[in-house]
């Protein structure tokens, strides 16, 4: 598959009065068209800063890309002037954000908020960029478009104005749209239909997704492949299956393991014990391994590379290297693993009859 | 609309009824007459002339009285000016006083403005800091101070403007100038703090996420949205300014209300008292409703639920 975006050995980082937060240390992972990468990981693993790192809206300063290469279509962004960037924003890269209730302009007309990006980047007039505004608001399912698009955000519900503003992305054809937890902030039945609604707009404009979410069961439903992150770095890759079937880092696990199910009800919900570490100072070795009932001596030391577990997976965990013990994920990450599997064979059984 | 609106005047009048009863109770208990300073009139004169003006009656027949003037809209005559009108006199000095107080508070809010918007645009930097510091020289250096300085040095020394009196626009400078420097400092500071906030907010992300440039998120996303504060603190002070303000009158000799107030107070003119005060309050009142009446323009969120249908 043709790569859309190619990050390379992106470091971002914050300067505080504390110290140099190194919120992201040294991230590589691709993009590739039409696919949909799903970024998981606690709060404060780093990644939200690495997707506004992509689009440059970190603010700077105190914050700032330390190194790294975000190569999108043959251009670094890293190196773009901002002017430059101004014009690949909302046309080429766009992004839906976490909380519909505060990521609209409350005194500006939906209609002229979706249409501020056609005007700009597909200098399109007034009357036209609104007769645009109109098809964009149905095609995100809001009914009576013709009269909304002259009503302001509070006159719409939380899931009405998430589709908003999935229009306003939308709004250019981009070829890469990052959403940065746009379900998280809405009721589960809302989750479903901006999810679906996303699924299908993919599927009609062939855009590329990276999607931002700690909702395991939403990765599970809308991702192609899986990028967990941790105190800043890329842990494990790999695509869904392998990140659900056949995950190789402890991180993984006790992410997997935490993730409440319906057969859960009746066992203790997993924790993973202790918290992040901090970013001002990160650990020597892997910054995993405090909280890490695996964790070997190396670890305390130096930190892991990325293991090779197939082409499309890769895992950073001293487990993986040749001379480490055999580990085996705990019980509990086992049977659901297998139920994983199950449902999967379920699912798949069912498409068939 | 036009609903809400006949309410707010309806409940305006009844505020005013309020006021005007208070102070004229108020003032009732304030000691002495308007005689009480003239030494060269006998007791059995000055018994005639309270006679005349219905000052010997009981405080609650004064007020009745007074009251069903009000009503017929008679303000009363002056004590001080012989049979000048209350209105007439209030009329002829309130010029002056809002004239300077509009032309300070509108300098003063644009200048303001601008200087908050520059401070919250570069965050921490010298432009920052130099506002700022414009903000706290406005806000802590009187404003007879600033008269002094710019009666010195602009007028005298440079001759630029005239020194003092009222007459020509040129006249009106250097007060101008003198009083705007407060609501300078109060819309800088309003305006700094404010939009740093809005700067700050997820709608702008998502107005940078668009490719809006930093013009645009400042002036079509920014401003709008940080105008609320500055119009609440602006309102009162607008009042403050256009009423008319003692010292700065006094300083360049301007024909203006304020120094009016002050010397009725000290003299026991009862009816200018009354008169200025009610003027006062209704244009306080005013302001007030004009500026709900710009909430719901700035914010569509403020605006009248039965707009709504």
């Amino acid at each position: 598959m043709e790569k859309l975006l190619q990050v390379n050995n992106l470091s971002v980082s914050f300067d505080t009065y504390g110290g140099e937060v190194q919120a992201v240390r040294g991230v590589s992972f691709d993009v590739h068209k039409g696919e949909t990468l799903a970024i998981v990981g606690e709060s404060g693993s780093g990644k939200s800063v690495t997707t506004k790192a992509l689009m440059r809206l970190i603010p700077q300063p105190p914050g700032r890309i330390k190194e790294g290469e975000i190569l999108f279509e043959d251009k670094d962004l890293a190196k773009l002037s901002e002017k430059q960037m101004e014009k690949i924003r909302g046309k080429d890269i766009s992004m839906i954000f976490q909380d519909p209730m505060t990521s609209l302009n409350p005194t500006m007309k939906i209609g002229n908020q979706i249409m501020e990006g056609l005007i700009k980047h597909q200098k399109m007039g007034r009357a036209q960029a609104k007769k645009r505004a109109i098809e964009l608001m149905e095609l995100v399912g809001l009914p009576d478009a013709a009269n909304r698009v002259d009503q302001y955000p509070h006159q719409f519900s939380g899931g009405q104005r998430q589709r908003v503003v999935v229009a306003i992305a939308l709004a250019c054809n981009p070829k890469l749209l990052i959403a940065d937890e746009p379900t998280t902030a809405l009721d589960v039945t809302i989750q479903a239909q901006i999810l679906e609604l996303m699924k299908d707009i993919q599927k009609k404009t062939d855009s590329s997704i990276i999607f931002i979410t700690h909702d395991l069961g939403v990765v599970a439903n809308v991702a192609d492949r899986v990028a967990v992150m941790y105190a800043g770095k890329i842990v494990e890759i790999g695509t869904v299956d392998e990140i659900f079937y056949n995950p190789k880092h402890p991180y993984t696990w006790g992410l997997l393991g935490s993730m409440p199910s319906l057969d859960s009800a009746d066992e203790d919900l997993y924790a993973i014990p202790g918290t992040p570490p901090d970013l001002i100072a990160p650990p020597k070795g892997d910054a995993f391994a405090a909280r890490n009932d695996y964790a070997m001596k190396i670890d305390f030391e130096q930190q892991p590379p990325m293991f090779k577990v197939s082409d499309t997976h890769y895992a950073a965990t001293w487990l993986l290297h040749e001379h480490a013990p055999d580990v085996e994920p705990p019980a509990t990450i086992q049977r659901r693993m297998q139920g994983f599997a199950q449902e999967a064979e379920l699912k798949t059984k069912g498409d068939r009859s | 609309m036009a609903r809400y609106i006949t309410k707010r005047l309806i409940y305006m009048l009844l505020t005013l009824i309020i006021i005007a009863t208070f102070s004229f109770f108020l003032m009732k208990m304030l000691p002495g007459t308007p005689l009480t300073m003239e030494d060269k009139l006998s007791e059995a004169q000055k018994e005639i002339i309270l006679e005349k003006y219905g000052l010997n009656d009981p405080v609650p027949i004064q007020y009745l009285k007074y009251m069903g003037g009000l009503a017929v809209g008679d303000l009363g005559i002056s004590f001080q000016f012989d049979n000048r009108e209350v209105t007439d006199i209030i009329m002829d000095r309130i010029g002056p006083s809002m004239q300077l107080g509009a032309q300070a508070l509108i300098i003063g809010t644009i200048i303001g403005m601008l200087l908050g918007l520059v401070a919250a645009i570069y965050h921490n930097g010298f432009l920052d800091y130099s506002s700022t510091f414009v903000a706290v020289i406005g806000k802590s250096i009187p404003s007879f101070i600033f008269a002094g300085l710019l009666q010195y040095f602009i007028a005298l020394k440079l001759g630029w403007f005239p020194v003092a009196l009222w007459g020509t626009w040129q006249h009106t400078v250097l007060p101008t100038v003198a009083l705007a420097m407060f609501p300078i400092a109060i819309a800088a500071r309003f305006m700094r703090t404010e939009m740093l906030e809005v700067l700050g907010s997820d709608f702008i992300q998502t107005a940078r996420a668009k490719g809006v440039n930093k013009f645009g998120v400042v002036f079509k996303h920014g401003v709008r949205n940080a105008l609320i504060p500055l119009v609440t603190v602006m309102g009162p002070l607008a009042v403050a300014l256009m009423t008319g303000t003692l010292v700065i009158e006094k300083i360049f000799a301007v024909p203006g209300i304020g120094e009016q107030f002050v010397t009725s107070i000290t003299t026991n003119d009862f009816p200018i008292i009354m008169g200025t005060t009610l003027f006062f309050s209704f244009f306080f009142i005013f302001i007030i409703l004009v500026i709900d009446l710009l909430y719901g323009l700035i914010d569509p969120r403020i605006r009248l639920a039965e707009g709504e249908k």
